[in-house]
């Protein structure tokens, strides 16, 4: 994003400042024992104000419902989870909006309620949840972006107020390499989708160092006799030395041979997979991928150039496309 | 002290176990089962062993199996590298030892749950650097992954270069299925394979179809070796081992090398060949058939041309469905290799080798007198040749 575009984006935020999410959500049943009775249980509260039981001998003279409970009444169920894909309600359209921008990353940070008073067996609870603040953007230690606060007012059945509560998510932009683990999606987690990389030794580091600190791509080179080698290796196989430099390869050659890869397909790969040989100009063959190029144009003798990829975690690799 | 190890050995016992998807039971138990089953094979016991190998990538070691069966004192152990390639390279330590007096008695083996267990092709990584990592680093980030990918690069090429096509890879895959029905012990057997069957398998990686590609299970087979003159007391007719080698070209790399001049012939089989045919002093019109390594089927095709069956590039003219079975000119795999019977990488191929010498194949051609047996393509290999007493 460039300065005017980052501009337009934050000023397209603003605009949700102060919008109701949607329309009030009205609570499916009116307060009861049953429910109550389930989240003490989960909770592991006792009090006997929360229990047909004793609630009688207690200051309310009749059965309340825990005040924590407050937002339990309107919750949606599992519905709630849905709806970040194809908004529907202006809240899902700002995350929606976040995400499109590279903010894929979700932290619930902090919340925050006040209660007005005890709700009685047969209220009946309505809510009503505006956006009503986003950040700057920040730098956190999750990743860069914006605190997106929202505030649900609480009512009765006589539209009076019962309390409110405030809600405060991080959405950010993921690291290099995290992106899966923190878009909450599990399959996406546990597949953790990256390129396998090369382990840095001290025959074959240099040359990816050089890919990414240059953009060229190496061919290793016998300091002494200037024979050229790939792939790297730590002696000379004409004349035995150990002593090496390198040259940039033109980047242009021609498909050895190939394969289009479909099985199995492993995480961190677009298949079909085309897997090429590529014999340079300079005469070394070495392996790699080809890409701007639908398989079935692929093909023995097709003359190819290098390009420098560089996947999203900053990795950079010499794959080659058709040539001219 | 033998000058060459002609006929300074056989193989007397065969063990295996039964070959399956899920063997429920460990690597090591698999291990033992075969090797304790060859050594009875050959009507010995386990004190009579006195020398053990395996592959570098089987996970029991020489001493655990030992402990297990009962072996006691050993003078000679070792392990042999890269894959598939190692199979015939066991025999030939076995036959080195016995030859050389260093063991009268070995056991090769290898036992694997290679379906339930730990599967190949699921790259590799680590943390230790060592060449061997270094080496795979630079097709693994590409994603070149598997042996499949690796080898369907040669075989695209050579295909390319002599007009082969997939229904000549068919031949090799149907043929071998075929056998496999007449093997109970056989992954396949009770699932024969048409032409249509192969065509409307799935490609894998290209120009290989599923249908190309051995299976994975898991299994133990195991070879005793021992002396002619002490194979000859067994209960067993021996299968002489005429000639065995080693085998690695120039430029050779594990499954990728991608770097000689011509990708569409496997020059480290061309030097097994040479050197297995002069220990022998045969030639291939002497052989009568053979246990190529069939890992996947483009690698019969190019093993036929350089074990001298026919000229280069002419493998696709050689191969039918029936110049390869029972009643052809040259039965392969006759217990349906790595393909149909089961993938025990290659030791299961020597072994069907010592049967086809003693008559007890499931599909026994007429005349055997010579069997060749190859292990591993595209890595550093080996080849045997078989004959009777």
């Amino acid at each position: 994003m460039n300065e005017e575009q980052k501009k337009a984006f934050e000023a397209e935020l603003r605009a949700y400042v102060g919008k109701a999410i949607g329309p009030p959500v009205v609570a499916r049943d009116p307060v009861n024992l049953p429910m109550i009775r389930q989240w003490c249980d989960a909770m592991g509260e006792t009090h006997p104000a929360y229990s047909d039981e004793g609630a009688g001998e207690t200051l309310h003279g009749q059965v309340v419902a825990p005040p924590t409970m407050l937002q339990a009444w309107i919750m949606e169920g599992w519905a709630m989870h849905e709806g970040y894909d194809e908004p529907r309600d202006e809240q899902h359209r700002l995350h929606k909006l976040l995400t499109e921008a590279g903010y894929t990353g979700v932290l619930g940070t902090n919340t925050e309620e006040h209660y007005d008073r005890y709700l009685k067996l047969g209220d009946v609870v309505t809510a009503v949840t505006t956006i009503d603040e986003i950040s700057e953007e920040k730098a956190t230690g999750a990743g860069i972006g914006y605190f997106v606060t929202t505030r649900t007012v609480f009512e009765d059945q006589e539209g009076e107020s019962l309390g409110w509560m405030s809600f405060r998510v991080l959405k950010f932009k993921p690291p290099a390499g995290q992106q899966a683990a923190a878009s909450g999606d599990e399959a996406a987690i546990s597949t953790a989708p990256t390129r396998m990389k090369p382990p840095a030794g001290h025959d074959n580091a240099w040359w990816w160092q050089k890919i990414a600190d240059e953009d060229v791509l190496p061919i290793q080179r016998c300091a002494d006799c200037q024979k050229l080698r790939h792939p790297p290796r730590p002696m000379c196989d004409a004349c035995g030395s150990q002593r090496f430099d390198s040259v940039a390869a033109s980047g242009r050659g021609t498909v050895h041979t190939f394969t289009v890869i479909h099985y199995p397909q492993v995480p961190g790969y677009d298949y079909p997979l085309v897997s090429i040989i590529v014999d340079l100009e300079e005469g070394e063959r070495m392996v790699s991928t080809l890409v701007d190029c639908k398989p079935e144009d692929c093909r023995i003798g097709l003359p190819v150039a290098v390009v420098i990829h560089e996947d999203e975690d900053g990795f950079k690799i010499p794959f080659f496309r058709p040539a001219g | 002290m033998p000058t060459t190890l002609r006929n300074e050995a056989a193989i007397a016992g065969i063990g295996q176990t039964k070959y399956s998807k899920n063997s429920g039971v460990s690597e090591l138990s698999l291990a033992t089962e075969a090797v304790r089953a060859a050594i009875l094979d050959a009507g010995l016991q386990p004190s009579d062993v006195d020398g053990l190998v395996t592959f570098t990538m089987d996970s029991s070691d020489e001493v655990e199996v030992a402990r297990n069966v009962g072996i006691g004192e050993m003078t000679m152990f070792s392990q042999i590298n890269y894959g598939g390639g190692a199979a015939v390279g066991l025999v030939h330590q076995a036959v080195m030892a016995v030859a050389t007096g260093s063991a009268k008695n070995v056991v090769v083996y290898r036992a694997l749950n290679g379906r339930s267990g730990q599967r190949m092709g699921q790259g590799v990584s680590g943390q230790i650097i060592t060449s061997d990592l270094i080496h795979w680093s630079w097709y693994m980030p590409f994603g070149l992954l598997t042996p499949a990918s690796w080898i369907a690069l040669q075989a695209q090429l050579y295909m390319h270069q002599y007009g082969a096509t997939s229904e000549h890879l068919a031949h090799v895959a149907i043929t071998q299925r075929a056998h496999a029905q007449n093997n109970p012990n056989a992954a396949m057997c009770g699932r024969p394979m048409t032409m249509d069957d192969y065509m409307a398998s799935r490609l894998i990686c290209e120009p290989l179809r599923l249908f190309d590609c051995c299976q994975e299970d898991d299994g133990g087979c195991a070879l005793l070796i021992t002396s002619p003159e002490r194979a000859k007391d067994g209960p067993h007719p021996p299968a002489i081992i005429r000639g065995v080698t080693q085998a690695s070209f120039t430029g050779q790399e594990q499954m990728t090398s991608f770097y000689r001049p011509d990708l569409a012939s496997l020059p480290e089989m061309e030097l097994a060949a040479k050197i297995v045919y002069e220990q022998a002093g045969l030639g291939p019109d002497d052989i009568d058939a053979t246990c190529f390594y069939d890992a996947f089927t483009p690698e019969v095709l190019m093993q036929l041309e350089a074990f001298g069956f026919c000229g280069r590039g002419e493998a696709k003219d050689f191969v039918t469905e029936d110049s390869l079975s029972v009643n052809g000119r040259l039965p392969n795999n006759t217990h349906g290799g790595l393909l149909s019977e089961a993938y025990i990488h290659g030791v299961n191929n020597i072994a069907e080798g010592a049967r086809l010498i003693r008559g007890s194949s499931p599909n026994q051609p007429a005349k055997v007198d010579h069997v060749l047996v190859t292990s591993g393509v595209g890595v550093p290999t080996g080849a045997l040749i078989l004959g009777k007493p």
